[in-house]
């Protein structure tokens, strides 16, 4: 099929032509570069990086400001494990599919594998050092402890994430909603069954129902 | 045929010392305060804190990271490598490739097949050719990104069942046949002629991958010409023996640490390459190098569950008496002689009672990734095809599934020279006690009544099983110390692979001399500062180390009996211990705290030892299984749903309720995987490649694939003599028959018998379709 028959097919919806399309991705791709990268201090005129230079981030992460220099390049994920020291979010993947580096941005969870460095300036980060109070777990934490919803505990942080942005949402959520909630995370060990009793006693924990 | 017990996978290729045996011969434990409680993990806080340091958290100063060049052919020779832009690279620091003389050492594929660390014939897809350490991992891969390698490709083979047709590439000299084993027992000619009826059926089990959350890794640091690694493991020891082996180093300058680790299911029980690769690069650049495959490395080349065809004839008589099982199959190790067959035929010789019984298996090369011992190697293949036989037999005889299995249960191990007993055999209340708690008969009845009605139909299936091994052994040496406030510290060698192996063995301690769990401290998995012990696979991680951990325990005992017995002027006999006190049984106002006991005040420290003593002689101590279901399917789009499952499962005593529960449940997740998702797809036609290598396209279990509803059902039967804790291995056994029982309940639900792994939507559709014409 050529670009021609697809604009003309293509009546649908809003009526955004492919090439309008695309267009408005390329428009995208630079207000991401724009606002992200470069900060908006920044002239746009900037916006060429060369591989391994650094740039300035500012990122807020469990409540403290943090300023370093990254490569643009540098996904969230290294910077959280490689260059902060924050080894309680995991890798597994590195593309989206696993879950185990899952971090609250503006208490959403997001895959910090997926996520730039400089994407995440000006946002509110959680990890799992977040959720603790000093040394004392935090309700997800206690509640996974007290059902086993472990084994090899790697997958853990990403779960326990997960169902941290579930809760923030949903203080009461059905087993359908915590199903969907960490549907995705995956766990090879395989300690859904217990993850499941875990998020809904995180609920109860959080609501103040007997518990810390 | 050789004894399996020995030379068990987990410990092939590696030099495994023998322990003295323990000086004291401990009873069996009657009724336990603390073993079988339902116990968080003593290390749960670290691990959901995030204060639990994996391998992969390690960071050291000046660490560099690594990065491996995979040839991306899956059969092709090295002509040259080009590192020279790479070199120039900024934050590169060290380049090594098959020429370099810092790796010129060799790789043990098996005892009979080395090859060179960077050898130039690259006989599957992603087998290392060169190697990178930078000061970024990006830089790493930039680097790798930039080096030149020439091949040459060579024609390929990736279909097993082809390998040995007389066109195929030969993958090594010699051909593509790795083995043929045979066995056989009684006449099965005749056992076949004595049946009432016979059925013969093929099977076919896909390749599946073990894919640990954490990646496989580690980080290698010298400190002159002593090298320390930290590993995700399953057994320091074993990595020790065979970096030292090969880097020719003494053992004394090997240490492997391991104290936490993402998941292995026995594709970490080794060293690997990037072990031996991690460590000359760190020599090279003079710093420390991590070096972690990427998840499409792990699903290339750190190991699977062998693809098998399979086919299995059985002879019954109209009273479910077994009279012959004729099996036969084709697997395949991949590209070296790793056991793609091994124990593939096991249940078919030793589940049952039949004495006519006759296999023959081959193992093939291929240009595929080398397979690993993947939790219960051979098992859940084998489970797939003897379980779904039975269900058909069971149903043309008109006789119930469970019926049919309990017709047949067995005292003794068949296939084991000799025909020894085993200690406990837990099949039969496996079998009627699961039925009873899964309510087997009612929802049976029940589904054979909504047959016909909609587009949603309820089945019921069931499989049995027992695990080879599971019985533990020697080696192991454990210490104990008490310290002179009471508090206690356990050594260990042993690794924790997520089963609660460390908890197991701090309530072990709890049992015996009174202490909280909680206040024991375990230092465990490293080779510089724990005793030895061979990797935690098998199963018998908790069997081995429990009883050294007990002897080790009451050698405790015993010496702050004799110190107390100082302080209380009375006979060491009659001692016990209450609470954190020790008490005169024949007078209890003799008594005196153990932080006052002045003996061990004066030296501070008791210490004791453990051993692993002998297993019984001439006995098999193996655990046994029957695993229920009920599913969903949906006959118009093919889906089916699990709803429910049961494990009940003879693994001796229940050491911990909690983690027992968490490994049934493992399991069985682990065998939806297998039954319903999981397969590795390789372009056998056009490039040799794998299809599906990474986690969007090779399916493991969600938590939307998953029931919410599952119950593990402990059978403990009281094995007085299996060893002093009366524990059996478990780890293993709940992912054995979780396949079969799939099959066998969507084949109650529609009629259709899936014999292919997986069971997905397509499979079923067309086989549903087929029935339609039919029928």
């Amino acid at each position: 099929m050529s670009d021609e028959n697809d604009e003309k097919g293509c009546q649908c919806g809003k009526g955004v032509t492919r090439r309008q399309f695309l267009t408005s991705i390329g428009v995208g791709g630079i207000a991401v570069a724009a606002s992200g990268s470069l900060g908006e201090q920044r002239e746009a005129s900037a916006a060429v990086i060369k591989s391994g230079e650094t740039i300035k981030v500012s990122l807020n992460i469990n409540g403290k400001t943090h300023r370093l220099l990254v490569e643009p390049r540098w996904s969230l994920l290294y910077v959280l494990r490689e260059e902060l020291g924050l080894t309680g979010t995991k890798v597994g993947c590195e593309r989206g599919e696993c879950g185990a580096c899952t971090v609250l941005i503006n208490d959403v969870p997001r895959y910090a594998c997926m996520t730039l460095a400089v994407e995440a300036e000006g946002t509110e980060i959680t990890t799992l050092e977040g959720l603790m109070h000093g040394e004392k777990l935090g309700a997800v934490q206690q509640a996974f402890l007290e059902h086993d919803a472990l084994q090899c505990g790697y997958c853990t942080p990403g779960q326990i994430m997960a169902v941290e942005g579930l809760l923030r949402k949903t203080s009461d959520p059905l087993l359908d909603e915590i199903r969907h909630g960490v549907s995705g995370n995956l766990c090879r060990c395989g300690a859904y069954a217990n993850i499941f009793k875990a998020a809904k006693r995180a609920g109860e924990l959080k609501r103040g129902g007997g518990g810390s | 045929m050789s004894e399996p017990d020995h030379g068990l996978y987990y410990l092939r290729g590696i030099p495994v010392p023998e322990t003295p045996l323990p000086d004291k011969n401990l009873q069996p434990w009657g009724k336990t305060e603390v073993i079988g409680e339902p116990l968080p993990r003593v290390d749960a806080y670290e691990r959901v804190s995030g204060s639990a340091v994996y391998p992969s958290d390690i960071i050291l100063p000046n660490m560099l990271y690594a990065a491996i060049v995979g040839c991306p052919h899956p059969h092709a020779t090295v002509q040259s490598v080009d590192t020279s832009a790479a070199e120039k690279m900024p934050g590169v620091r060290a380049i090594i490739t098959g020429s370099s003389p810092e790796s010129d050492l060799s790789w043990i594929y098996s005892n009979d097949m080395k090859t060179k660390l960077f050898d130039h014939n690259c006989r599957f897809e992603g087998e290392a050719v060169a190697a990178v350490a930078a000061d970024s991992i990006y830089r790493a891969w930039d680097a790798v990104r930039a080096i030149k390698v020439t091949y040459t490709i060579l024609p390929f083979v990736t279909d097993e069942l082809k390998a040995l047709a007389a066109d195929s590439q030969a993958i090594h000299t010699g051909g593509n046949k790795v083995k043929t084993e045979k066995y056989s027992r009684g006449d099965v000619e005749k056992g076949f002629a004595e049946a009432d009826l016979v059925l013969e059926d093929t099977y076919r089990s896909e390749c599946e991958l073990h894919t640990p959350a954490e990646l496989h890794g580690c980080v290698a640091q010298w400190n002159g010409d002593r090298l320390t690694i930290w590993q995700s493991t399953q057994g320091v020891y074993s990595i020790q023996a065979r970096v030292a082996e090969i880097m020719g180093l003494p053992l004394s300058k090997v240490r492997v640490i391991g104290h936490y680790m993402g998941g292995g299911f026995g594709s970490k029980l080794q060293a690997d390459k990037f072990t031996i690769i991690a460590a000359v690069l760190a020599k090279k650049a003079a710093c420390p190098v991590k070096l972690f495959l990427t998840r499409e490395e792990t699903l290339l080349a750190a190991g699977n569950r062998p693809p098998a065809s399979m086919r299995l004839k059985a002879g019954v008589k109209l009273d479910g008496t077994l009279t012959a099982l004729d099996f036969s199959c084709t697997a395949t190790g991949g590209a070296y002689p790793v056991g793609g067959t091994n124990f593939i035929d096991w249940l078919v010789k030793d589940l049952y009672l039949c004495p006519n019984v006759r296999t023959e298996t081959t193992d093939v090369y291929i240009n595929a990734g080398p397979a690993r011992p993947f939790r219960a190697p051979g098992h859940p293949q084998g489970s797939w095809a003897l379980e779904q036989m039975l269900d058909s037999l069971a149903e043309k005889i008109g006789m119930d599934p469970v019926e049919l299995r309990l017709q047949n249960i067995p005292s003794h191990s068949q296939a084991r020279p000799g025909n020894p007993p085993y200690t406990t055999t837990g099949l039969r209340e496996c079998l009627i006690e699961g039925a009873k708690a899964f309510g087997w008969r009612e929802a049976r009845s029940q589904t054979a009544k909504t047959k016909d009605s909609g587009h949603l139909r309820r089945g019921v299936g069931m499989a049995s099983a027992l695990w080879v091994a599971g019985g533990g052994g020697p080696p192991s040496t454990v210490i104990v110390k008490l310290f002179s406030d009471g508090s206690v510290s356990l050594n260990m060698g042993a690794s924790d692979i997520g089963t609660g192996t460390k908890t197991i063995m701090a309530m072990v301690i709890s049992e015996e001399l009174g202490v909280k769990p909680g206040v024991i401290q375990i230092e465990h998995a490293d080779t510089g500062t724990t005793q030895y012990a061979t990797p935690s696979g098998g199963s018998k991680t908790v069997p081995t180390e429990s009883p050294a951990v007990r002897t080790a325990a009451v050698h405790v005992k015993q010496q702050l009996f004799a110190l107390a017995a100082e302080d209380l002027k009375t006979d060491v006999s009659s001692l016990t211990l209450r609470a954190d006190a020790v008490v005169s049984q024949k007078d209890p106002d003799r008594q005196i705290k153990i932080k006052d006991i002045s003996g061990l005040k004066k030296r501070g420290v008791v210490v004791g030892f453990g051993y692993r003593g002998p297993n019984p002689e001439g006995k098999v101590v193996n655990p046994f299984a029957a695993q229920f279901c009920e599913v969903e399917v949906n006959i118009k789009s093919g889906e089916v749903t699990i709803l429910r499952f049961l494990g009940a499962h003879d693994s001796g005593r229940v050491m911990n309720r909690l983690t027992f529960d968490c490994q049934v449940f493992g399991g069985i997740t682990m065998g939806i995987g297998f039954g319903m998702t999981e397969a590795r797809i390789l372009d056998h036609n056009q490039t040799g490649k794998m299809v599906n290598r990474n986690w969007h396209d090779y399916k493991i279990p969600t938590a939307m694939d998953v029931p919410a509803d599952m119950v593990a059902l402990p059978i403990e039967p009281d094995d007085r003599e299996a060893n002093t804790t009366g524990a059996k291995g478990l780890g293993e056994p709940v992912t054995i028959p979780t396949a079969a029982a799939i099959a066998n309940a969507v084949y109650n639900a529609v009629g259709v018998r899936i014999t292919g792994t997986p069971i997905n939507p397509l499979q079923l559709c067309n086989a549903l379709a087929v029935l339609r014409k039919e029928g």
